[in-house]
């Protein structure tokens, strides 16, 4: 019989990570929702992590990792302090989303996807949250900003950075 | 709540629901929108101070209730006679005090008559805005899972395929395919086991109504998906929905829970021998997931690339098995149907196209949010009665529909009766329903190259047309729209558009070009004022 | 068994019957009738993916992969024509333009399908703009060696890979034009451990993406046949 995995360290998150993918009866075919829980408990997908999730699930190693890349949801970089992810969807990008996101890369000197240095902000952007009334808007630390423009987002930003 | 058991046939039902509309009647009732647009402006709040305020009057409920359709208007708040807006969070003293007349109230009430409301026709969100999404009593006493129980205990298997054929309707999320027809072909298919899917994926940016349909009344979702399930022989079902939309998940989650636990779902349903099992899948950020073999695909928990149809998962679907997929919406038109029949339902809309529409009407209009119309209303009438016309005092340019896969309608085209085979003839599509209203300040080579922006990251990568074609488009718009395209470049483009259309594998690739060819065709001269070689015409006959 | 049905169909005009189950390209094949393929190697699954074997179907107007498409009674396939030479063309140029196919300086120069098929679509230039992109080349395995430049990502090594050798080494990553053919977890292919040194990828490779160390230009040659071999041999065990 199959002998599954010792988890790599005695992190609490593994023990969870476990118990995700019993509930699953470690189906292969799990796989993306046992990522999901993976990036919830460890905020990003760590090759640490993926590999004992490849193992535990039996899975070849390049697809575990082929999946994790193939979506844009799962995010292999550990994220900053505060996130804001900026909607580029339709009715953002005809208001002006684009303006907002050169802003803030302008501001804090990074590009969509990247994280500051000193680890503070992560600069994300989504395909429309569904939101469109709001628009343009962002979610700043899991927060709605809504009918955005530059000097608000820079203003929301500063409001919860550095504090 | 407490006392119920489950429910084991249809007079039980019934009676149920009598006495929930009972109890509901000798109670008056605050609905709080807490639809998206106002929870962000503090409707959350708001109805939390709405209950603490009114906690010693008698006989008053504050509900909590999905979006209520007037976005631009938030927060809204619906007591027995009259729905109030433009409210903010610490509203809720003055609020009462305009409900019980000691305070004037004009300025805050919103006339049912006006346009807005008068002029759509609610369906699929008939109960949305009124009932409490989280509480199964309030979709119970609006008549729901009736339509189910009737269903199993008084129909034949085929005597639902054919009502649902009756009414005419067709997929909600985008092709238009028969609905019945789809269903007959599932339940025909062989195969031991046999599944229904939900399309929750709503990858279109700009549209957010199987969201809303989804958070504020999952119930109508799950009924309807379990009549498909009893009418095609499957006994198991998934719903795949957008990571993106967790309070979604959430809520249908909960209902799944809460439907199982009165058995209106899982083993023997309605003590008929029926059984089905739900469960929920998440999207992870891939528009081609809104594809259907590229769904099924992730739901095997692999890349959600899509496979060449046929074989069409009717046949083949989930792990090879026969396999019913349709949209949200769809699902949401059929309680309805069952109930009211099939012939009721093929009275409204044109034609070709039968019942109404949900769009989410955004972009530069007043009245942007969440509206149901019957099929065969003008762009019009959507725009400039219902929407308001446009925000700021501009002029109107062009209406987009259909998302990445759709195009960009102008204004000679503004008495165009909405339904499938018209919006395809003006090079558009309906799409899933995002509906963005463009005024004059927009530019349409910008609009198409972000429209391709969208379709190069969101290719899969599996096929050469899409992969590398939506490259190769994108880099021409760009260089169009940074005055350095020749006339070359715009023949090429215009190849490249009929090579993708014809020969990508899937939907994405198929349709990536129609934003450019659309905006080619009614806009041309804006990417010809844009081209290089004009200039240069200028700059020699100068010389000469 | 159940014995297969026959069904008749036309191919090019020729009256043609074959068993039920087949694909428009088996049956092609069968009569010698040509349809280019890129992305297709005899005894792996199909997947469609390359665009070049699109066929017409009389009374559709959409076109259909022939790799992937089954015949059935009646349908009648047209193989060639101005439209699909078109088309077929672009595609190819589309293929040769994302990546760097420099064929003077590549080890498969002369024996290379994806050089071979210019000829064969009568092309002498590529129709859209070369795209440059800056990849890398792994040698670090033993034996082979993998170009990036030269992969137009027909993923044959990675369904010979899992399909036939069971070692699914490869697989690819990213989406869209950033896709990109991997080993174990996008590490070298030296450190793979998972990789049986087989070499049955670098066989199907229908490029010089793939290739042996220390052969010269002419000793490049790859064969194929066993693919087919092998997958009949395991079909017969189960
Ligand atoms: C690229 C692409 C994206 C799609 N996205 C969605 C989507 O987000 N939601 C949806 O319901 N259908 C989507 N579809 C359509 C589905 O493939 C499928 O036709 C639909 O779910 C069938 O349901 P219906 O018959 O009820 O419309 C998409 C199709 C393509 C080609
Ligand atoms: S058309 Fe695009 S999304 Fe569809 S299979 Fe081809 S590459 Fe993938
Ligand atoms: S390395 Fe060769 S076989 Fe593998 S995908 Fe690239 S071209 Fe195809
Ligand atoms: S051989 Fe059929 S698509 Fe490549």
């Amino acid at each position: 019989m199959y002998v599954r995995p010792k988890p790599p360290s005695d992190d609490k998150r593994f023990k969870q990570l476990m118990r995700e993918m019993k509930r699953h009866g470690y189906a292969r075919n799990s796989l993306i929702e046992v990522l999901h829980s993976a990036q919830e408990a460890f905020g990003y997908l760590e090759d640490e992590v993926m590999k004992f999730v490849a193992l535990s699930l039996q899975l070849p190693l390049s697809k575990v990792y082929g999946v994790a890349t193939f979506y844009s949801f799962f995010t292999l970089k550990p994220q900053g302090k505060h996130t804001c992810v900026v909607c580029t969807g339709t009715a953002c990008y005809i208001k002006g989303a684009d303006r907002i996101m050169e802003s803030i890369e302008n501001e804090y000197g990074i590009k969509d996807g990247d994280t500051t240095e000193d680890d503070e902000l992560s600069l994300l952007s989504a395909r429309c949250f569904g939101s469109c009334n709001l628009a343009p808007m962002a979610i700043i630390d899991g927060e709605v900003a809504g009918y955005l423009d530059e000097d608000k987002t820079l203003k929301w930003l500063k409001g919860v950075l550095y504090v | 709540m407490s006392e119920m058991k489950t429910i084991h046939s249809l007079e039980e039902l019934e009676e149920l629901a009598e006495v929930l509309r009972e109890e509901q009647k000798s109670k008056s009732r605050i609905t709080v929108c807490t639809g998206v647009a106002c929870s962000s402006l503090g409707s959350e709040e708001l109805a939390k101070e709405l209950s603490e305020e009114s906690k010693n009057l008698e006989n008053c409920e504050v509900k909590k209730v999905g979006c209520k359709g007037l976005c631009a208007l938030g927060v809204l708040v619906e007591d027995d006679k009259n729905m109030y807006h433009s409210l903010k969070k610490d509203d809720a003293k003055n609020l009462l005090a305009m409900m019980e007349g000691t305070q004037e109230s004009s300025e805050y009430i919103l006339s049912k008559d006006i346009p807005f409301y008068s002029k759509q026709k609610k369906i699929v969100l008939e109960n949305a805005g009124y009932i409490d999404p989280d509480s199964l009593d309030d979709y119970i006493a609006a008549d729901g899972y009736k339509a189910l129980f009737s269903a199993i205990s008084d129909m034949e298997r085929s005597e639902v395929i054919d009502e649902i054929k009756k009414s005419g309707l067709r997929g909600r999320g985008g092709g238009g395919y028969p609905t019945g027809l789809k269903w007959s072909t599932v339940e025909k298919a062989i195969g031991d086991q046999k599944y229904v899917i939900c399309n929750a994926d709503e990858g279109d940016p700009g549209a957010f109504m199987d969201r809303s349909v989804m958070e504020a009344d999952p119930h109508r979702v799950i009924e309807g998906m379990a009549i498909a399930a009893y009418a095609v022989g499957a006994n198991k079902g998934y719903l795949y929905i957008r990571a993106e939309y967790p309070l979604a998940v959430k809520r249908i989650k909960l209902a799944i829970k809460r439907a199982e636990k009165f058995g209106l779902l899982g083993e023997n349903i309605c003590g008929s021998g029926f059984s089905l099992k739900l469960d929920v899948r998440l999207g992870a950020g891939a528009f081609v997931c809104g594809e259907e073999t590229a769904l099924l695909s992730s739901i095997e928990g692999k890349r959600g690339t899509p496979t060449p149809r046929p074989p069409y998962p009717a046949e083949s679907g989930l792990w090879g098995k026969p396999t019913l997929i349709n949209n949200v919406e769809t699902y949401a038109n059929i309680a309805p149907i069952i109930r009211n029949g099939g012939d009721w339902y093929a009275k409204i809309g044109t034609e070709s196209s039968k019942g109404t529409k949900v769009f989410a009407l955004t972009g530069q209009i007043k009245n942007s949010g969440m509206i149901e119309v019957p099929m065969g209303i003008t762009l019009e009438q959507i725009i400039f009665e219902i929407g308001g016309g446009m925000a700021l005092g501009r002029e109107f340019k062009a209406v987009q529909t259909g998302g990445p896969s759709g195009g960009c309608i102008p204004r000679d085209h503004l008495n165009l009766e909405v339904d499938y085979e018209n919006l395809k003839s003006v090079g558009s599509m309906m799409g899933s329903g995002g509906m963005i209203v463009m005024d004059e300040s927009s530019k349409m080579v910008e609009v198409a190259k972000f429209f391709m922006e969208f379709c190069m990251s969101e290719s899969c990568g599996k096929c050469v047309p899409c992969r590398v074609g939506t490259v190769q488009m994108y880099e021409i718009l760009k260089k169009i729209s940074k005055k350095d395209g020749t006339r070359k470049d715009l023949a090429l483009l215009e190849e490249l558009c009929d090579v993708v259309r014809n020969t990508s594998l899937c939907g994405l690739g198929q349709s990536a070009p129609n934003p450019v060819v659309s905006t080619l065709r009614f806009f041309k001269e804006e990417y010809e004022n844009l081209l290089v070689e004009s200039r240069c015409h200028i700059s020699i006959s100068k010389e000469a | 068994m159940a014995t297969k049905q026959v069904k008749t169909l036309k191919i090019d005009g020729m009256d043609i019957s074959s068993i039920q189950g087949s694909s428009i390209l088996e049956v092609a094949r069968e009569h010698d009738i040509y349809i280019p393929t890129l992305c297709f190697v005899e005894g792996l699954c199909a997947v469609g993916s390359c665009r070049l074997c699109l066929v017409e179907i009389e009374g559709s107007g959409k076109l259909l992969p022939a790799c992937t498409t089954q015949i059935y009674e009646g349908m009648s396939v047209i193989t060639n024509s101005e439209k699909l030479l078109k088309y077929r063309q672009m595609i190819l140029s589309l293929m040769f333009a994302e990546r760097n196919h420099t064929c003077a300086v590549c080890v498969s120069n002369g024996h290379c399908d994806l050089q071979a098929m210019l000829q064969i679509l009568h092309m002498d230039h590529i129709k859209v703009p070369y795209m440059f992109p800056r990849l890398k080349v792994d040698a670090t395995h033993d034996r082979f060696v993998m170009d990036h430049n030269r992969c137009i990502l027909c993923s044959a090594c990675v369904r010979v890979c899992d399909e036939i050798e069971g070692a699914h080494t490869k697989d690819i990553e990213g989406r869209g034009i950033k896709s990109n053919i991997i080993t174990d977890f996008a590490q070298n292919w030296g450190d793979a451990s998972s990789c049986t040194t087989c070499g049955k990828c670098v066989q199907v490779c229908p490029t010089g993406a793939l290739s042996e160390k220390g052969k010269a230009v002419s000793e490049q040659l790859k064969r194929r046949s066993f693919v087919s071999y092998l997958k009949s041999m395991r079909e017969d065990v189960l």
